[in-house]
C-alpha cells in the first residue's frame, strides 16, 4: 500500500509547490540552529558558530535543489512539457494535424457509431427495463425448427420452472385509433398480465396491469397508452386516467400512461399501447387464448441471478416434452427453445444480426486502415523531423524521453480524433433508420459508458500504434549519418521505405476485401429483387379498407366487399381484382394449421402443420400465379358448400408424393376439405426462404373482415388509388383507404435490412477506398520528393517524360498490386461469413473479384497520377545542383 | 554535480531506516545519533541526508510529520512506514549476506 503514502506527497509536490518549497526550508533551517546550538555549546560565540554551521551545511540552495530532484515531479512534468509541445507542433502543421485528425475523426466515429448501434439494438434494447441482461426470449419449435407457442404451453412453463424469474408475454399488434376526426393504425403490444411489473416499468399515471386482467375472453377492455401517443392525441390531458378509446371499434379504458422514454418490447418499433391478452380476439381474431393448438404468443423470460441460458434451455426442454406428453393432439413434436436477446426471432433483432455482425467486422477495417494511413502520415512527417530528433538525441535527450514525446503527440492526435469520433457516433445514432426506406422503424443507438469505453480503449490502441510507427524509424537513427543532412534515395530503395510501402500494402489489402464483400452483397440484393417471387410485382397494387375501425360487422363487411369488388373489376384498366387475408412478403403472419392428409402417415414424433392464406375468386389470375392443375375458386365455393382447397407443388411433392391430389382430402383446423386445384410454389415470407408447403382456402369459407386487396391493372398507381377513393367513398362516405402500394415496394420492404448491409458496406467500402488512395497518394509523393536528385539524374541522362511517369506509376501499381494479390488471398477466405446475407451469389464469385480489381486498379492509377506528373516537372539541372 | 555511488547511496538509506526503527526522529536527530552509535566513525553530511530523506518519504518507506523538537523548535520528524520496516529487513540481511561474503574473501590471504 505504498501509494497510500506516496500519492499526496506526488500531488503536494505538483499542486501546491509553494507549501512544499516553505517546508523544505523550515527543514534545513532547524537543522542550521541546532548545528549552531552545538558550536555554541562547543565553546564559541554565536556570530562565530552562526558562520561556522553555515559553512558545515554547504550551499542550503544546492541541498534543496537535491531535494527537489528527489521529489521526481518530472513524470507529470515531463508529460505536460510534451502536451504544450505537441500542440505546437499541431500548430504548425495545420495541413498534416486537420487530415489526420479527420481520418482518426472517420475511424473511431464509425466504430463507435457501429457499437452504439450494437448496444441500443441488440445489448441493451429496451430503454428503462431492468435487467436486460437476464432476458431471454422463448419460441416453440417444431422438430427444431423455430414455430410459435400458445398461451397455454407458456402459462405451464411459468408455473413449473424454477429457473426463471419471470416470464411475461408480448406480442406485437395493430389496431386503428380514431380519435375525433382521425383514424389511424398504431402499433401496439398484447401482453400478459404481469408485464409491467416484471420488465420493471411503472406507468406515471395510473396503473399497469393487474393479476388475472390476462384472463376470462374479452373481459378486460383496458389500455395502457405511450407517452407518445398521450402527448400527441390526448394533448397530455391530466385527467386521461378513466377515458375510453376505440381500439378496433371495441372500447377500451385507459388504466395508465407509460413513461417518457419506454417504448416496448419489440426491437424496431416503438409501442403505442398496450392491452392484456384477455383482448386477443379483438386484436388478433378468433378464440385463440386458452387453445393449446393455437401458436401466436411471443414470450420473454428473466432468469434468476446466475443462471444460464443452457440450463434454463434445459429445464424448460423438459417442460415441454412434459407437455407433449400430456397433450399429443396438439404440441406432438413440439418443443419450446431460449433466444439470447440478440437474436430474438420474432422481431428485428434476428434480421439485423447477420447484418451487425459483418458491420462490426468492416469498422474494424476501417479503424485499420486508418491507423496505417495516420501511421503513414507521421512516418512522412518523421522522416521530416528526423534532423530535429537527431540534434535532441546528440544534446542528450534519452531515447525513452523521445518515444515518450511521440506517444504524446500521438495521443494528442487521437485524443482530437475519438472527440469528433463521438460526436459523428452521436449524430449518427439515429441514422439507422434512414436507411430503412419508407419503412417506419424504431432503431435507436445509444451512447453510453460502454460505447464511451469502447471508444476509449479504441483511442489507446490508435495512440500506441500512431505513436510507436514514427518511434520504430527513430530506433535507426544514426547520428552522424542522420546530421549529416542530404538525406536522398533512389526509386525502390530499401531502408525506412519499405516499412512505409508495407503499410500502404495492408491498406490496400483491406479496402480490397472490403470492395469484393460490398460487390458479393449488392450482387445478393440485385439477385434477391429480380429474383421470381412467383407473383407479378409490377403491375399489382395492394391495399386495404380498415372495416372494423369504422364499425362494420362481418355480414356489413362481405356485402361491401362484394359490391366494391364488382365496381373495382369494371374501372378501366384493371384486369382483375381479389382479396386476401394476407398479402406475401409482409409482416402479418399467416395462418397456421396443423394438418392430416388421407393416405399420408406421418412419422411418430411429428405432427406435420402448414401455413395457408384465405382467398377470394380470381386471385390466382390477379397476383400471376399459374395454375398448374384444377380450377381457381368461384363465387360458388361460399358458407353454403363443402370446403375445397388449393394446394402449391411443395404440398404435393411432400404429402402426396407427386401424385394428383385433386379430390383428395385435407384436413384443415380440424375440417376436412377437399382439394380442387394445384398452384406453382412462390415466396410467401421471404425473398430467400425455400420452397415450404402451402395451401389456400377460399375467403367466404374462412372469412377475415379486413383482408388486404389486391388490384392487376395497366393503370399508373395514383390514377388506380384515385378510382378506389372515389368507389369507396360512393358506397359509404365514413370508410378511408389505407396506404396503397405495388408489390414491387413490398417486395423491397422486406428485403430492407439486405439494404442496410450493403448500403453500409458500400459507404465504409468507398471510405476505405478513398482513405487507401490517400495513403498511396502520400507515399508516392513522398518517394518523388526523396528521390528528386536520381529522377533528375535520369532526365539528365535522357529519360523522356513517359518513362519517368511510367517509372513512378509502375512503382505505385507494384504496391496495389501486391495489396491485391493478398487481398485476393484473404477475401476467399473471409467473405465465407458474409454466408447468411448472400442470396443465391457464390462468396467466391469471380465477377466480384474482378470488379474490386477494376476499382481497386482505377483509384491507385488515379492517386499515383499527381506524384508521377509531379515528377515529369522535375528541373534535372537544379535537382543536381540542390545537393 | 557528483552523485554518490549506488553503494554508498545504498548503505545511507540503510542506515537512515535503521536509525528511525527505533524512534521516530528529525534529520539532526538522524545524524546525530549515526554518529554517536558509530562512535564518530560515520560522519553523515547534511548535503547527503536530506536528499536521501526526501528520497526515502517518496518512495514511501518512511513519512514525515511537524513536532516538536526537545528544545522547542518546530521540527520535521520522519518515521518508519510498515513497507518501510519491511523494506529494511530485507536490506539488513542483504548488508549481512554481503558484508559476511567480503569478510570471508577479505580473510582468504592471512
Amino acid at each position: 500500500m505504498r501509494w497510500y503514502y506516496k500519492l499526496p506527497l506526488r500531488l503536494r509536490s505538483l499542486f501546491r509547490k509553494d507549501r512544499a518549497e516553505l517546508d523544505l526550508s523550515d527543514e534545513l533551517q532547524f537543522h542550521l540552529q541546532n548545528q549552531i546550538d552545538e558550536f555554541v555549546a562547543q565553546g564559541m560565540d554565536s556570530q562565530e558558530a552562526r558562520r561556522a554551521a553555515r559553512q558545515s551545511m554547504g550551499g542550503v540552495e544546492q541541498v534543496k535543489e537535491e531535494c527537489r530532484d528527489m521529489r521526481r515531479t518530472n513524470l507529470i512534468e515531463n508529460f505536460l512539457q510534451d502536451v504544450r509541445f505537441g500542440f505546437r507542433m499541431l500548430r504548425r502543421n495545420p495541413g498534416f494535424t486537420v487530415l489526420t485528425i479527420l481520418c482518426l475523426t472517420l475511424g473511431i466515429g464509425a466504430n463507435a457509431a457501429v457499437f452504439s448501434w450494437v448496444e441500443g439494438i441488440l445489448l441493451r434494447p429496451y430503454p428503462l427495463v431492468s435487467h436486460q441482461e437476464r432476458l431471454v426470449t422463448l419460441t416453440g419449435t417444431v422438430r427444431d425448427e423455430k414455430a410459435e407457442t400458445s398461451w397455454p404451453d407458456l402459462l405451464d412453463v411459468q408455473r413449473s420452472c424454477t429457473l426463471c424469474e419471470t416470464l411475461f408475454v408480448s406480442k406485437i399488434t395493430g389496431a386503428s385509433l380514431s380519435i375525433g376526426e382521425r383514424a389511424e393504425v398504431m402499433t401496439g403490444s398484447i401482453v400478459s398480465a404481469n408485464y409491467f411489473d416484471a420488465i420493471g416499468v411503472h406507468p406515471i399515471l395510473g396503473r399497469g396491469f393487474e393479476p388475472g386482467e390476462d384472463t376470462g375472453r374479452n373481459a378486460h377492455p383496458l389500455v395502457v397508452i405511450s407517452y407518445h401517443l398521450w402527448q400527441t392525441r390526448f394533448k397530455g390531458d391530466p385527467e386521461i386516467i378513466g377515458k375510453t378509446q376505440r381500439l378496433d371499434n371495441v372500447v377500451h379504458t385507459i388504466i395508465g400512461v407509460a413513461p417518457e422514454a419506454f417504448y416496448g418490447t419489440f426491437v424496431g418499433r416503438s409501442m403505442e399501447y398496450w392491452v392484456p391478452a384477455s383482448m386477443l380476439e379483438v386484436f388478433d381474431g378468433g378464440d385463440k387464448l386458452e387453445d393449446r393448438g393455437a401458436r401466436w404468443a411471443e414470450a420473454y423470460v428473466r432468469l434468476k441471478p446466475g443462471v444460464t441460458r443452457n440450463q434454463a434451455q434445459q429445464e424448460i426442454s423438459a417442460i415441454a416434452a412434459r407437455l407433449e406428453a400430456e397433450y399429443p393432439a396438439t404440441n406432438r413434436g413440439r418443443g419450446i427453445k431460449v433466444w439470447p436477446l440478440w437474436q430474438t426471432p420474432f422481431n428485428h433483432a434476428g434480421h439485423l444480426l447477420p447484418t451487425f455482425e459483418i458491420m462490426v467486422v468492416v469498422a474494424m477495417f476501417v479503424l485499420l486502415i486508418v491507423c496505417a494511413n495516420v501511421g503513414n502520415l507521421l512516418l512522412v512527417r518523421s522522416f521530416a523531423r528526423g534532423h530535429e530528433m537527431t540534434v535532441r538525441l546528440a544534446l542528450g535527450a534519452g531515447r525513452a524521453r523521445l518515444l515518450r514525446q511521440l506517444v504524446t503527440e500521438g495521443l494528442l492526435l487521437s485524443t482530437c480524433g475519438a472527440a469528433g469520433g463521438m460526436l459523428v457516433a452521436y449524430w449518427c445514432r439515429h441514422a439507422l433508420v434512414l436507411l430503412f426506406p419508407r419503412d417506419v422503424m424504431y432503431l435507436p443507438g445509444q451512447i453510453d459508458g460502454r460505447v464511451l469505453g469502447l471508444s476509449a480503449a479504441i483511442c489507446l490502441v490508435v495512440t500506441l500504434a500512431v505513436g510507436l510507427v514514427p518511434a520504430f524509424q527513430t530506433r535507426h537513427l544514426a547520428l552522424a549519418d542522420t546530421l549529416k543532412t542530404g538525406v536522398s534515395t533512389v526509386l525502390g530503395a530499401r531502408g525506412g521505405a519499405w516499412f512505409r510501402s508495407s503499410l500502404v500494402i495492408l491498406q490496400v489489402t483491406l479496402s480490397f476485401i472490403l470492395l469484393v464483400g460490398g460487390t458479393l452483397l449488392m450482387q445478393s440484393l440485385r439477385k434477391i429483387r429480380t429474383t421470381d417471387p412467383g407473383f407479378s410485382t409490377t403491375r399489382v397494387f395492394d391495399t386495404w379498407i380498415p372495416f372494423v375501425a369504422a364499425g362494420y360487422d362481418a355480414q356489413r363487411a362481405k356485402t361491401f366487399q362484394d359490391e366494391l369488388i364488382q365496381r373495382v373489376r369494371a374501372l378501366p384498366g384493371v384486369e382483375a381484382a381479389a382479396y386476401a387475408r394476407a398479402v406475401p412478403l409482409g409482416y402479418g403472419s399467416f395462418s397456421s394449421t396443423p394438418i392430416a392428409i388421407d393416405g399420408y402417415e406421418p412419422p411418430p414424433n411429428e405432427q406435420p402443420t402448414a401455413e395457408y392464406n384465405e382467398v377470394s375468386p380470381d386471385y390466382f389470375a390477379t397476383l400471376g400465379i399459374p395454375l398448374i392443375s384444377g380450377r381457381e375458386f368461384t363465387r360458388a365455393d361460399d358458407e353454403n358448400v363443402a370446403r375445397v382447397a388449393i394446394v402449391n407443388q411443395t404440398m404435393i411433392a411432400r404429402y402426396w408424393r407427386g401424385q394428383n391430389p385433386i379430390g383428395q382430402r385435407l384436413q384443415v383446423k380440424g375440417n376436412w376439405v377437399r382439394v380442387v386445384g394445384v398452384v406453382k410454389d412462390s415466396k410467401y415470407y421471404s425473398m430467400d426462404e425455400a420452397p415450404r408447403p402451402f395451401f389456400y382456402v377460399p375467403l367466404r369459407q374462412y372469412f377475415s373482415i379486413e383482408p388486404d386487396m389486391h388490384i392487376r391493372t395497366t393503370q399508373p398507381l395514383r390514377t388506380v388509388q384515385t378510382a378506389l377513393i372515389h368507389e369507396v367513398r360512393e358506397l359509404d362516405p365514413n370508410l378511408a383507404v389505407s396506404e396503397m402500394i405495388t408489390l414491387q415496394e413490398q417486395v423491397e420492404r422486406s428485403t430492407s435490412h439486405e439494404l442496410v448491409a450493403v448500403a453500409l458496406v458500400a459507404l465504409f467500402g468507398g471510405l476505405a477506398l478513398l482513405l487507401a488512395s490517400i495513403g498511396l497518394y502520400g507515399v508516392m509523393s513522398c518517394t518523388v520528393s526523396q528521390s528528386t536528385r536520381e529522377l533528375g539524374l535520369r532526365m539528365a541522362l535522357g529519360a523522356g517524360t513517359s518513362n519517368v511517369l511510367r517509372l513512378v506509376l509502375l512503382r505505385g501499381l507494384v504496391l496495389t498490386t501486391t495489396g491485391m494479390i493478398i487481398g485476393i488471398a484473404l477475401a476467399l477466405l473471409l467473405t465465407r461469413l458474409l454466408g447468411n446475407l448472400l442470396y443465391q451469389v457464390s462468396p467466391r464469385d469471380p465477377l466480384a473479384f474482378v470488379a474490386a480489381f477494376a476499382v481497386m486498379t482505377l483509384a491507385s492509377v488515379a492517386a499515383c497520377f499527381l506524384p508521377a506528373w509531379r515528377a515529369t516537372r522535375i528541373d534535372p539541372i537544379q535537382a543536381l545542383r540542390a545537393q | 554535480m557528483a552523485k554518490p555511488t549506488d553503494l554508498v547511496q545504498g548503505t545511507l538509506d540503510l542506515l537512515i531506516l535503521r536509525t528511525l526503527a527505533l524512534q521516530p526522529m528529525h534529520g539532526w536527530g538522524i545524524a546525530r545519533r549515526i554518529r554517536q552509535v558509530s562512535n564518530e566513525v560515520l560522519q553523515v553530511h547534511q548535503g547527503a541526508l536530506y536528499p536521501a530523506l526526501h528520497r526515502l518519504e517518496q518512495q514511501g518507506w518512511i513519512r514525515a510529520k511537524w513536532g516538536e523538537s526537545e528544545n522547542n523548535r518546530r521540527a520535521k520528524y520522519y518515521s518508519l512506514t510498515p513497507d518501510g520496516a519491511k523494506y529494511l529487513r530485507q536490506e539488513q540481511a542483504q548488508w549481512r549476506r554481503l558484508s559476511s561474503a567480503i569478510g570471508l574473501v577479505l580473510e582468504m590471504s592471512s
